[in-house]
């Protein structure tokens, strides 16, 4: 036999033998039913791995509580945990595992939105359900009807800060300083102006800037001249940290509050500002001071088991497992369109994020919080 | 009239740093008609360093900056040593000078990546003590005060020792014609050597004074500031020591007007680049000229 056809000889059977056991898996999923494999594509490496690596223990701890309480009557799952390694060839290769090799009943992850914008696609054509944990860009869940994700987007926790701040603070009047190239703040932006019009509230002055910039003080001294009760910004959090402490050191007075976007979210910007961070405002969909019972137990499970607190990517994991439970439960198979369908109708369901629903778009739908920065500190600002 | 005041201070400040800047390549192309592409390097380094001996070695700030500028002077030293010295009696010394500085700004940026990471750093809190002062309504804070007094500092003592001193007139000699200088009995390698340690040390001074106020140090800051200093010596004069301060401040209050006015930073350096264009098509010499270091 020559060397070529030795090689299509194994093609064949390869391509062969995979068709079987897809075959094959389709016909076990649909008769099981205590017992449901859901696969997990995390970023274990690449630059997203600090991210998955929380989301992994997020969701391991829901899975051992789960399976833990099943008892024999089920559904117990089966967890399978796989690397996307931040990529989306990876994260499709994954996809392409759990979908016809393992013959999984519906997918979580993966951890990057760049990366459901491939893997989702797949699973859509396969009708193989997806949650995403994390993934809050534009259009993930427009991919198509199996696409589902338990992440709050901008859209839905801006507009809740800027209620908030109205409420509390009595905000009237504004300036907006965002960063107008790049499509994370220049979204953020968007977000807030459409939020700021809902509520009445007047912009006096809108700056940008770019990229790199190191020195704000033109543009806050232009802020600081109209008086505005709060200052919006839309900045990453090289840039936040630099405008948070030149407006302090311009003297806009502590009660001009900052309210940032999600680029606000991160504990660098308190270690890089200082004490000019106090008192900035950011909306998440999740604090780890949260009162509500379900939290607090979560909060000191995970602690005890990991030695160090969650953070908002363990609890979506987390709380992303407990829903999918939920579906497999309610659609009392392992089938992927029953769990599907099962999805879409979950409402009010409780869990560590709060009353969790999904939107009409399959979107998360749950209050989420303002923080502040208290003491060095993320807080509690209101729910 | 307040904002317009806030304005101006924020321009003449961010200006003094553009301007002690300017001031140490200005200098060694004064004196060797090169221009030296790896200062802004060296900018980088000497506020790395800085931010180095306070974090790590605990120093305090007034330690730190002064064995700072000094580790940038040596740096300066360095440099002449390897990239220029070497070249010197070269026909095309002034072009292939050029080139090794730019290859000894690669050396000196890659060192900083190695030493530093890529990340942005930042001088511990409370490294300064910084005051607020409010003066009829303008906000001025004692770091500013202290950085624009520390470059004129340095820019009066700069002008002072090339005026009033031995090495200073050594200095303008060769800068007037090296050959003559030689002739006379003066040693122009060691005073080409010294240039490039005052030239340096300056350098270094310009890059802890803005990492300290912008409270943020990465290895590639020198970017940033490099275009612009050019563009400073080629706006006060090219060779002039003055025309380079007055260019600085010129540069400064020209972007954060444009800022200011426009809202947005996008057009900052269109507007002072065309602003240099303007200049130069009614004074293509520079606000001051050509070659008053000789006069100084």
């Amino acid at each position: 036999m020559r060397k070529a056809d030795r090689w299509g000889c194994i093609y064949a059977l390869t391509v062969a033998l995979v068709a079987v056991l897809a075959l094959g898996g389709a016909q076990q999923a649909i008769a099981a039913g205590k017992e449901a494999k859901i696969g997990l594509a995390l970023s274990m490496t690449g630059g997203a791995a600090a991210y998955g690596a929380t989301q992994k223990n997020g969701a391991q701890l829901a899975i051992d509580e789960i399976n833990a309480a099943a008892g024999a009557e089920g559904p117990k799952l089966v967890a399978l945990f796989d690397d996307d390694a931040s990529t989306p060839q990876q994260g499709a290769n994954v996809y392409s595992k759990f979908i016809n090799a393992d013959n999984v009943s519906v997918i979580i992850g993966p951890t990057l939105s760049n990366t459901a914008q491939v893997t989702n696609r797949i699973a859509q054509e396969a009708g193989v359900p997806v949650l995403g944990i994390s993934n809050t860009a534009k259009g993930i869940t427009d991919i198509g009807d199996f696409i589902f994700r338990d992440s709050l987007t901008e859209f839905v926790v801006i507009p809740n800060t800027i209620r908030i701040a109205k409420e509390k603070l009595g905000i009237k009047k504004v300036a907006v300083l965002y960063g107008n190239d790049d499509a994370f703040t220049k979204g953020g932006y968007d977000a807030f102006k459409k939020a700021l019009a809902d509520a009445q509230i007047e912009i006096l002055s809108e700056q940008t800037f770019a990229k790199g910039d190191r020195d704000f003080s033109p543009q806050l001294t232009q802020i600081k001249a109209k008086n505005p009760d709060a200052i919006i910004c839309s900045a990453l959090v090289e840039e936040a940290s630099g405008i948070v402490s030149q407006a302090r050191q311009l003297g806009i007075p502590k009660s001009v509050r900052i309210i940032g976007g999600n680029g606000f979210n991160s504990p660098a910007l308190i270690k890089n500002a200082g004490e000019a961070a106090e008192g900035v405002m950011v909306g998440a969909a999740w604090n780890v001071t949260s009162t509500s019972p379900l939290n607090k137990k979560f909060v000191e499970t995970y602690t005890a088991k990991y030695g160090n607190p969650p953070d908002q990517f363990a609890t979506q994991a987390y709380a992303g497992v407990y829903i999918i439970h939920e579906a497999i439960k309610k659609a009392g198979s392992t089938d992927r369109k029953a769990i599907r369908d099962a999805l879409k109708g979950i409402k009010d369901l409780d869990t560590v994020l709060g009353k969790f629903s999904f939107t009409e778009g399959r979107d998360a739908d749950h209050l989420p919080v303002v923080q502040e920065v208290k003491g060095g500190k993320f807080v509690v600002f209101g729910e | 009239m307040e904002l317009l005041a806030q304005q101006l201070i924020n321009g003449l400040f961010i200006g003094s740093v553009y301007g002690l800047f300017a001031v140490g390549y200005t200098l060694v192309f004064g004196v060797l008609d090169i221009l030296n592409l790896a200062h802004p390097a060296i900018f980088t380094l000497g506020g790395l360093v800085a931010l180095w001996l306070v974090e790590g070695a605990h120093f305090s700030i007034w330690a730190a900056f002064p064995s700072a500028v000094l580790f940038a002077g040596l740096l300066g030293l360095i440099l002449d040593r390897i990239a220029f010295f070497p070249i010197r009696r070269r026909a095309d010394s002034n072009f292939s000078g050029l080139i090794s500085s730019i290859a000894m700004a690669i050396l000196f940026e890659s060192a900083a990546f190695a030493l530093f990471g890529a990340r942005t750093v930042r001088f511990p809190a409370n490294t300064v003590t910084n005051r607020v002062w409010q003066v009829a309504g303008v906000t001025i804070t004692s770091l500013q005060v202290e950085i624009v007094l520390t470059a004129i500092l340095f820019m009066v003592g700069l002008t002072q020792l090339l005026k009033r001193t031995r090495v200073g007139k050594a200095i303008r000699a060769v800068a007037e014609n090296d050959r003559a200088a030689r002739l006379l009995g003066i040693h122009v390698d060691r005073i080409i050597a010294f240039t490039f340690f005052l030239s340096s040390a300056m350098g270094g001074a310009a890059g802890i004074l803005f990492g300290l106020y912008f409270d943020a140090l990465s290895p590639d800051m020198g970017r940033s500031i490099e275009i612009k200093g050019l563009a400073v010596i080629i706006l006060g004069g090219m060779g002039s020591i003055p025309g380079a301060i007055l260019g600085g401040l010129a540069f400064g209050l020209t972007e954060v007007l444009t800022v200011a006015i426009t809202g947005t930073s996008n057009l900052r350096d269109a507007v002072a680049f065309t602003m240099l264009f303007a200049i130069l098509i009614f004074r293509p010499s520079g606000f001051l000229g050509r070659r008053s270091m000789r006069e100084a």
